[in-house]
Formats: structure tokens, C-alpha cells, sequence
């Protein structure tokens, strides 16, 4: 049984890759990609555009797991949120600097990762969604009770802090620069892991767990080592969410947060390169536009889900690879 | 006999009780998705929203038609069923030949419509719902007070899973359903309408969950997240028992709902988290659970 892939059952054109992996198109696409980062916030609200921004990347991380090694982590939020919480904490209460406050989100989310990951790669399946799920649930209930979140509160007035210790943040506009490059990075680093040596043994699991078994390889490191990479980088995007927006809260650890992360990606297509992103910034405008409606929100992202379970299982970008013939 | 290593027996002893009646929730829950799981591979994630149906049909049923408790009993398990009946054939059921993962999202998805669109009806905040009169009062048993209808959830739900046992270890009906779980292309090669099984195995776990709906209704107020709270630490105890025995299942729900009561009593801090941490434990220890087969 195939595992869910924005490209199920595309016939592909024959494509090498020109630059860094990428393919011709998909070089193409990552200009136009570059160049909207570059253009957007004269034209949008750099707030908003950084929130895309910090959901995308979180997405993206999602999206390796599920996207390149077949498992679905229905937990995402435990790794999303500690990261913002200690982001936070660092950087409010023992005053570091962001760059370092967002690195030590990311070092909490691959610590949780890999005890977390630990345990759960051990059974596979609906099982391993059942056990993240569980596992960020604790995590949750553990945020309600420690003293350093703030409970209910959550973490406010994180502050932005000066880059390096010298280049201030204050301005929305210079903060998204800043976002804007380590999402940039941390989109570059995934789409190197998953053309290396090791992505690619990341796939053979994908297909075919016994066979990449048999061929002598230890399966089981191989995804533990892609869960902690993928929690790792969404610490570093909830920490990078707290460093924007100045707040951290227990909505970011809560089981609904894990299903949108789920829910970006199936929209913007599982397994492509440049789906999750899309996927964020459509999940991201419209609970923008919608924000007024309240539970209608809630509603409309479930019937979402069904149509895309139903009937458009690729989502946008798998559907215009599809189109066009050729892996996005 | 009052107190146990420093601990008052009637608190002890209510705590204990307590767990008791999460551990019927526990079981009555892990029943229905495992008898699902069996047959249609698919893990049901409306079924927190289908048990919180079961407790809103309760209260419509008494607010608007007059109809009380023990019809509810009757009715709610039977509609809510019959809507897991056509969310089946007509969503479900196209799922079966792609990866089980798309099940997952699925059920998800259609648990988020039900509960936005519940709250959006009836608020966030609960609705009250009365204890029936028959049921009400409680019962001096010498060491504590057992209030009445917390007796008769737990004698309740136990009948309930053991009905469940009896109907698929003991009848024909039960016998074919274990042979469907087994090798369906077999099982419909023998002239059993297949999909039609699996359509009423979905109705009748999802009318088990309302089942329990209704009888949560009393105890706790009727609102729109007391399933997706619920359904989660349901999951964790899916994954400790393992879904390949329903006994399992329900001693598993029990035991797990004692150990919470306990650790309420004894290190109270832990008691939102304990089960998770008994699933880690079982996951390193047995990874298929503990009734699991591997």
C-alpha cells in the first residue's frame, strides 16, 4: 500500500538535477518562491506575511515525516510549542539574544523529538499517529501545570531583542527579513537532507520498510534520526513564532494545532517540496478572513479535510506537478 | 479500617470509584474502535465527537420531544448510529483501497465539522443534564456514600462490553464478523455481503460510543469537547491494550481508569498524565500491548 504522496500516480517527465537537487521547474519555482518573499511585504502586512512565514517552515518539517518517510505525526504541536515556550522563556526571562533564543526552541524540539520519537517509532501505521498524539496530549497537560508557561496566560511581552546582540528588531519590517532567511534556511536544509544519500534511504523506508531492511539498513535510526531533524525544526519555528508575535500559549501545544499543521500540508500537497508552504499560507488567509465567524473556523477546516481526503488528495502544488509532469 | 498508608478510606475509596467510572468511559470507547479497527481498518477519529452526539441527542430529545433518560438510552445510540451508518457508505467506504492514513484524516476531519458546528449551536459552556429519578439518591455502604447512578454507569458499561464480547465470540452473526477481520475476500467468496458488514460494524461501534454518550450525560455537563478530551486518552489506551482482543480492551479500560483514581489519591500531579507515561512504559516493554498480538 503506497503512502500518501502528493504525486500518486503522476507519470513524470525525466528531469535531472541542475542545481543544489533542485530540477529545472522546481529551480524555477524557487525563484518565483524567492522572489514573492522579496516583493510581498511592500505590498502585504509584513505581520501577517511573517506568520505564513513561521507556519510554512513548521509545515515544511511536518512534511518531511510524513511526506518522505511515510509516518504521520499527529503530534506536532508538542515540538511547535516547546520550542516557542523555551524561546520565549530565553529570551524574556534570561534576556538572550533571538538568534539564540530561536536555536534553543529548536534544541528543545529535537530533545522532545528524540525521546518522543524513541518510543513511538517502535510501532508504525495509524498506531504511531495514536502514540504521537498521546505524547503531545502529555506534553500539553504538562504546560498546564508547569509554572514557567504561565499556565492560561501563556509567556506575553517575549521581548524582540536585539539580532546578534546589535541589530534591533523593533520594526515589523526588519523582523521579517529575519524570518523570511531562516525560514529560507531551514526550507533549504530540508530539500538537502532530502536529496542526500540519507533522504534517499528516508524514501526506501517510505516504499518498502522490509526491503531497506534487507538491503542492511537499520530502518529504525534512519527514522529517528528524520523524527528528531523534523521536530527540530518545528521547535525552531514555534520559537521563531514567539520571538514575532511576543507571545507564547498553550493554543500552540494543543492537539488542534497538530491537526493544522496536518491540514496545511494535505492542502498544499503531501510529499511535494513547495506544498506545505502553499498549504500555510492558505490555511493562514483564511482563518485571517474568517477570524470574525469563530467555530464556523473549526467547520470549515474539517470540511476541508474531507474534500481533500475525498477527492483531491494531491492538493495544489501535487496538482499542478501532475498537470505539468513534474515533481514540485 | 480507616485510613490505608495515611490516606482517608473514604477518599481512597471515592477516588477508586471515580477511576471506575473512567475506566467504563475508557472501555466502552476502546471496544467500539477496536471492533472498527478489526473490520474496516480504519481508526476512528469522530468517535469523541460521536460519543458527545450521543450526550447532545440525550438532551434534545429531553428539551424539545419530552423524552427522557431511558428513551434516550434507546434512541440517541440508534440515530447516531444510523448517521455512522451513511458517513460510512457515503465518505468511508471510498477509502478502503488507499492507505489507512487517509482514514485518519478523515474521521478527523468530519470530527471537526461536528464539534465547530455543535458549538456554534449550543456555545461552549455545557448544558446541564438531571440525573433520572429512579437513579438519583445514593446508597450508604458503611465505609463511604455511593451515589446511585455512578453504581449504575459502571454495572452498565460492564454489561455492555460483555454483551459485545458475547455477540462476537459467541453468535453467528459474530462468528462471521471475526472471519471478515480475518480474510474478507475469503469471507465474501462464501456469499456474505462484506461491505454491508462493515457498514453496520461502523454503525454499531459508533452507536457504542453514543451509548456512552448518554450515559456520561449526567456526570458530566453535556458540551462540545467532552469527546475530543476524552478521545485521546481513549487512543492511549487502544495503544496499551493492543487491538486484537475485545476482553482486552475492556479490562485494559478498567484498569487504566483504577490507576488514574489512584494516582489522583497518591501523587495527584501526575493524574492528567499517568496513563501516557503507563503507554510509554508498555511501548518499551510489550510494543504490540499488552493483548496485542504483534
Amino acid at each position: 500500500m503506497a503512502a500518501p504522496g502528493g504525486f500518486e500516480g503522476t507519470d513524470f517527465r525525466q528531469e535531472r538535477p541542475v542545481f543544489m537537487g533542485f530540477t529545472s521547474t522546481q529551480l524555477i519555482a524557487f525563484g518565483v518562491m524567492c522572489a514573492v518573499l522579496l516583493i510581498a511585504p511592500f505590498f502585504l502586512y509584513p505581520v501577517f506575511l511573517m506568520k505564513v512565514l513561521c507556519f510554512a517552515l513548521f509545515a515544511c518539517a511536518f512534511n518531511l515525516l510524513i511526506g518522505y518517510v511515510g509516518l504521520l505525526s499527529f503530534g506536532h504541536a508538542a515540538y511547535f510549542g516547546m520550542g516557542g515556550y523555551l524561546a520565549g522563556h530565553a529570551a524574556k526571562v534570561w534576556g538572550l539574544t533571538p538568534e539564540l533564543s530561536i536555536l534553543i526552541g529548536g534544541a528543545v524540539g529535537a530533545v522532545l523529538g528524540l525521546v518522543i520519537g524513541w518510543i513511538a517509532i517502535r510501532r508504525q501505521g495509524i498506531y504511531f499517529a495514536m502514540i504521537t498524539l498521546a505524547f503531545a496530549q502529555m506534553v500539553y497537560f504538562f504546560c498546564v501545570q508547569a509554572p514557567f508557561t504561565g499556565g492560561e496566560d501563556g509567556i506575553q511581552s517575549i521581548p524582540r531583542g536585539n539580532l546578534f546582540g546589535v541589530i534591533p528588531l523593533g520594526s515589523d519590517m526588519s523582523m521579517y527579513w529575519v524570518t523570511a532567511v531562516i525560514f529560507l534556511l531551514g526550507f533549504l536544509f530540508i530539500h538537502r537532507a532530502i536529496h542526500s544519500p540519507f533522504g534517499m534511504v528516508l524514501k526506501s523506508v517510505r516504499e518498502n520498510e522490509p526491503r531497506a531492511t534487507s538491503l542492511g539498513y537499520r530502518t529504525d535510526d534512519y527514522k529517528l534520526v528524520a523524527f528528531v531533524l523534523s521536530a527540530a525544526l518545528a521547535g525552531v519555528a514555534g520559537g521563531l513564532k514567539s520571538i514575532v508575535f511576543g507571545i507564547a500559549t498553550l493554543t500552540d501545544v494543543f492537539w488542534t494545532m497538530s491537526g493544522e499543521v496536518v491540514l496545511m500540508s494535505l492542502v498544499g500537497g503531501l510529499g511535494t517540496i513547495f506544498g506545505p508552504v502553499v498549504g500555510a499560507a492558505v490555511i493562514i488567509t483564511m482563518q485571517n478572513y474568517l477570524a470574525e465567524f469563530g467555530a464556523w473556523v473549526t467547520v470549515i477546516q474539517g470540511a476541508i479535510f474531507v474534500l481533500c481526503v475525498l477527492a483531491f488528495r494531491r492538493g495544489i502544488v501535487g496538482e499542478i506537478g501532475n498537470w505539468l509532469r513534474v515533481r514540485l | 479500617m480507616d485510613d490505608f498508608f495515611g490516606i482517608p478510606a473514604p477518599l481512597l475509596f471515592g477516588q477508586l470509584l471515580l477511576g471506575l467510572i473512567n475506566g467504563a468511559f475508557y472501555a466502552l470507547l476502546s471496544l467500539g474502535l477496536a471492533v472498527i479497527f478489526g473490520m474496516l481498518n480504519v481508526i476512528n477519529f469522530t468517535h469523541g465527537a460521536q460519543f458527545m452526539l450521543g450526550a447532545f441527542v440525550a438532551w434534545l430529545l429531553l428539551n424539545f420531544l419530552g423524552l427522557g433518560y431511558w428513551w434516550a438510552l434507546l434512541l440517541a445510540p440508534l440515530i447516531v448510529g444510523a448517521f455512522g451508518v451513511v458517513l460510512e457508505k457515503t465518505m468511508i467506504a471510498r477509502l478502503y483501497k488507499l492507505d489507512h492514513l487517509y482514514g485518519l484524516l478523515l474521521t478527523f476531519g468530519v470530527g471537526l465539522i461536528i464539534e465547530g458546528l455543535v458549538r456554534n449551536e449550543f456555545g461552549s459552556s455545557g448544558l446541564p443534564y438531571r440525573i433520572p429519578p429512579e437513579l438519583s439518591g445514593a446508597w450508604d455502604l458503611g465505609f463511604m456514600f455511593m451515589p446511585v447512578y455512578r453504581g449504575w454507569v459502571v454495572l452498565v458499561a460492564l454489561v455492555a462490553c460483555i454483551a459485545t464480547w458475547l455477540v462476537i465470540e459467541k453468535t453467528k452473526i459474530g462468528s462471521y464478523l471475526r472471519a471478515a477481520t480475518e480474510n474478507p475476500a475469503l469471507v465474501q467468496a462464501f456469499g456474505v455481503n462484506v461491505p454491508r458488514m462493515m457498514t453496520l460494524t461502523y454503525g454499531a461501534g459508533v452507536a457504542l460510543a453514543a451509548f456512552a454518550g448518554v450515559l456520561a450525560a449526567p456526570i458530566y455537563s453535556v458540551n462540545p469537547q467532552m469527546g475530543s478530551n476524552l478521545i485521546i486518552i481513549v487512543f492511549a489506551v487502544v495503544v496499551i491494550g493492543g487491538m486484537g482482543s475485545i476482553l482486552g480492551s475492556v479490562i485494559t479500560g478498567f484498569g487504566l481508569g483504577i490507576v488514574e483514581g489512584l494516582t489522583k489519591v497518591f501523587y495527584p500531579e501526575a493524574s492528567a498524565t499517568v496513563i501516557f507515561v503507563v503507554m510509554a512504559i508498555v511501548l518499551l516493554t510489550r510494543p504490540a500491548g499488552l493483548f496485542g498480538r504483534a
